[in-house]
């Protein structure tokens, strides 16, 4: 028995090397995550007991459930799904590149980026196709990213210094984003307010269908790019030592990472801690590789997502809490152990 | 160099500059709104009134917005002066350091749990939510390794906030009507409070304004180390204790009246230790007056910039200070 698994192409220059353990640990994981996704969507007003749930999926479900189901729960537990994994591979991303514990794209900013575009778009644009909307956020996310590579890149990456420039940047982002709530009218202020904490909230199937291609697409990227990311995570001088193409490789990288944030955010908006604790378990559980990584760091953020969608609304029940504000109250005492933990480097 | 008395008069010299800059704009805050007033108007107001509304506009809402403008300026002007010099910390603010966050969700859950509504007794949780945060902030900052540093200070601050924030915007969800009573609070204002407010915790700040000047000389041999302080005769523990104070009637005062306002007082200390040099004396008065100019002018653009709508005082001065601390934080650690 072999100890990796490997997928290898010969024509391409693709290369994703997996532990036995971390490959079954992925499968476990995942399979666990899909049996909270089943419970989930039988808990709320109406309880759906998990049978009739799955029953419903393959068709044979009474039609009442099956109502509820496919047109009310599925779609939030989808949209839950993509955009906690799009958020847990941001954040795998974006730590191989800052080799920095404390790197998120909501700790830099660059979540708040995306949130102030995203809200900009909502309420300037208010007759424009929502399928412009990703777009808009990965705009305000790119623009974050070059701040920070303008303020802190080159300079050292791995110090604090660049989660201190994150910090205010997401002070001014999270002002920008108030201004534009009080300038909307106010039929939009509500939906305006979701990019403040992250909600997923009343979504449809449109949502689904807005998030599911740049999930797809640029996680499939990210794959073909794990092998550079592995050698990222050495540190510089190493990458360029075995001939990585450095800046290229890290800016495929970013864009990646952008991309996937401002999908996250266009649909859930800033929902917190999400992106920064995802790939911490999955190292925690699968170790430094990154193509390990990147399927379990999705999952992790999947499974937060949902688990914390799920509290956010049956512990509260009526009342429909953002799911942002679980996931930053398990997330800043976890941010705070790491600041424990990593002090004096 | 310029010698000591020259130095001395240039110093007054500018104090005398910034509170005629200071009256300027409080006569400017009065006039300026979107309701369009003239100087005639105000003096009317107050020698021939005759009940019109612009009249009413400049004595109930006009004069009380600038006059806690200027309060709470100064008050977080100079708490930011002290905090910088006191944590060695260049980017020491009540917003990074996650304090308002703490008052916020202290008036919160007040309001939710125990059903306080009035304005004295805002104050007090105001005043118990900023020393709480502080003290839990200081501890979570010092346990470990390498005890109280600047950046740890600093990143435990950002931490607490977000953490205290996300409660307090959870329990708003959960409780819809508070929500609508408090959100504009929240983003802090000078507008629409009653000069009842100001007048309530005025002795407060007052306190907090004449303690912190009091303390520059104690404070500014601290800077120098604990093991000199002490040798040199200081009570340490007795100066951290009393700025701890200093810093909670600042901020909880001003919190109470304003809502959480940030980055006045991370701006202000910069731009005072430029103009005065490094005696916190002088640091302190400049800052304080900075920090009233600063307000003032905030609010106007408040009014302003998103014209005739009226922003949140507290977004004005985080555009104004936000990157103000990314430049600072960009900037500061070349040197580590």
């Amino acid at each position: 028995m072999k100890a990796n698994y490997s997928v290898r192409s010969r024509k391409f220059a693709v290369s994703l090397l997996i532990s036995r353990r971390a490959f079954w640990t992925t499968v476990f994981f995942a399979l666990i995550t899909i049996a909270l996704a089943i419970v989930s969507t039988g808990m709320g007003e109406m309880k759906i007991s998990p049978a009739e749930v799955l029953k419903a999926l393959l068709g044979i479900g009474s039609p009442q459930s099956a109502l509820v189901i496919t047109t009310l729960r599925l779609p939030r537990i989808l949209v839950a799904l993509l955009v906690g994994g799009a958020f847990g591979a941001a954040g795998a991303i974006m730590q191989a590149i800052v080799r920095n514990p404390l790197a998120s794209p909501d700790i830099l900013g660059v979540t708040g980026g995306a949130s102030v575009t995203a809200v900009a778009f909502i309420t300037i644009f208010q007759s424009a196709s929502i399928f412009l909307l990703p777009f808009a956020a990965f705009a305000g996310a790119i623009l974050i990213a070059f701040v920070l590579y303008l303020f802190g890149w080159k300079r050292g990456l791995g110090s604090f210094r660049l989660v201190m420039i994150g910090i205010g940047l997401k002070a001014l982002t999270g002002a920008l984003v108030t201004i534009f709530i009080v300038l909307a009218p106010q039929i939009l202020t509500s939906k305006a307010m979701i990019w403040l904490t992250g909600s997923i909230y009343g979504t449809s199937w449109t949502d689904v269908s807005l998030i599911l291609p740049w999930f797809l697409i640029l996680l499939a990227l990210a794959s073909i790019c794990a092998r550079h990311a592995n050698i990222l995570q050495l540190g510089e001088e190493i990458a360029l030592g075995v001939g990585s193409r450095l800046s290229r490789n890290q800016l495929c990288l970013m864009l990646i990472c952008v991309g996937l944030t401002g999908a996250a955010v266009a649909i859930g908006g800033a929902i917190g801690f999400v992106a920064l604790l995802a790939p911490h378990i999955a190292r925690q559980l699968v170790g430094p590789s990154f193509g390990s990584i990147l399927p379990v760091s999705v999952i992790a953020g999947s499974f937060i997502v949902l688990g914390g969608d799920l509290i956010a609304r049956t512990a509260f029940a009526p009342l429909d809490v953002p799911v942002g504000a679980i996931t930053s109250a398990i997330g800043a005492p976890f941010f705070i152990y790491l600041l424990y933990k990593n002090r004096g480097r | 160099m310029t010698s000591l008395p020259t130095n001395q008069l240039w110093k007054w010299f500018g104090l005398f500059a910034g509170i005629l800059a200071i009256l300027c704009l409080f006569l400017a805050s009065i006039v300026w709104g979107v309701m369009n007033t003239n100087w005639q108007t105000v003096m009317d107001a107050y020698l021939h009134f005759n009940g019109s509304n612009e009249q009413i506009v400049i004595k109930d809402v006009r004069l009380p917005r600038a006059l806690i403008a200027t309060a709470v300026g100064i008050s977080l002007g100079i708490c930011g002066a002290l905090l910088q010099a006191l944590s060695r910390n260049a980017l020491a603010d009540v917003e990074i350091l996650g304090l308002n966050s703490g008052a916020s969700l202290a008036v919160v859950v007040a309001m939710i749990f125990f059903g306080v509504s009035s304005l004295a007794q805002f104050t007090w949780i105001a005043f118990a939510g900023v020393a709480v945060t502080g003290v839990l902030i200081y501890v979570i900052a010092a346990s470990g390794r390498e005890g109280l540093t600047p950046l740890t200070l600093t990143l435990a601050g950002a931490a607490m906030a977000a953490l205290a924030s996300s409660i307090t915007y959870g329990l708003l969800t959960v409780n819809q009507q508070t929500l609508d009573e408090v959100l504009f609070w929240l983003t802090g204002s000078v507008s629409g409070r009653k000069l009842e407010y100001l007048q309530a915790v005025f002795p407060y700040m007052a306190s907090g304004w004449l303690l912190t000047l009091m303390l520059a000389k104690p404070v500014h041999t601290l800077m120098m180390g604990d093991e000199i302080a002490t040798s040199l005769g200081q009570n340490t523990r007795l100066v951290k204790i009393m700025s701890g104070l200093a810093i909670v009637l600042l901020t909880g005062s001003a919190v109470a009246v304003a809502g959480p306002i940030g980055f006045v007082g991370l701006v202000t200390p910069h731009l005072a230790r430029r103009l005065v040099g490094p005696g916190l004396f002088w640091q302190f008065l400049y800052s304080a007056m900075l920090g009233a100019i600063l307000l003032l002018t905030a609010d106007i653009g408040a009014r302003f910039l998103a014209y005739p709508t009226e922003l949140p005082i507290g977004v004005v001065t985080a555009l104004i200070g936000a990157p103000f601390f990314v430049i600072l934080a960009g900037k500061g650690s070349e040197k580590r």
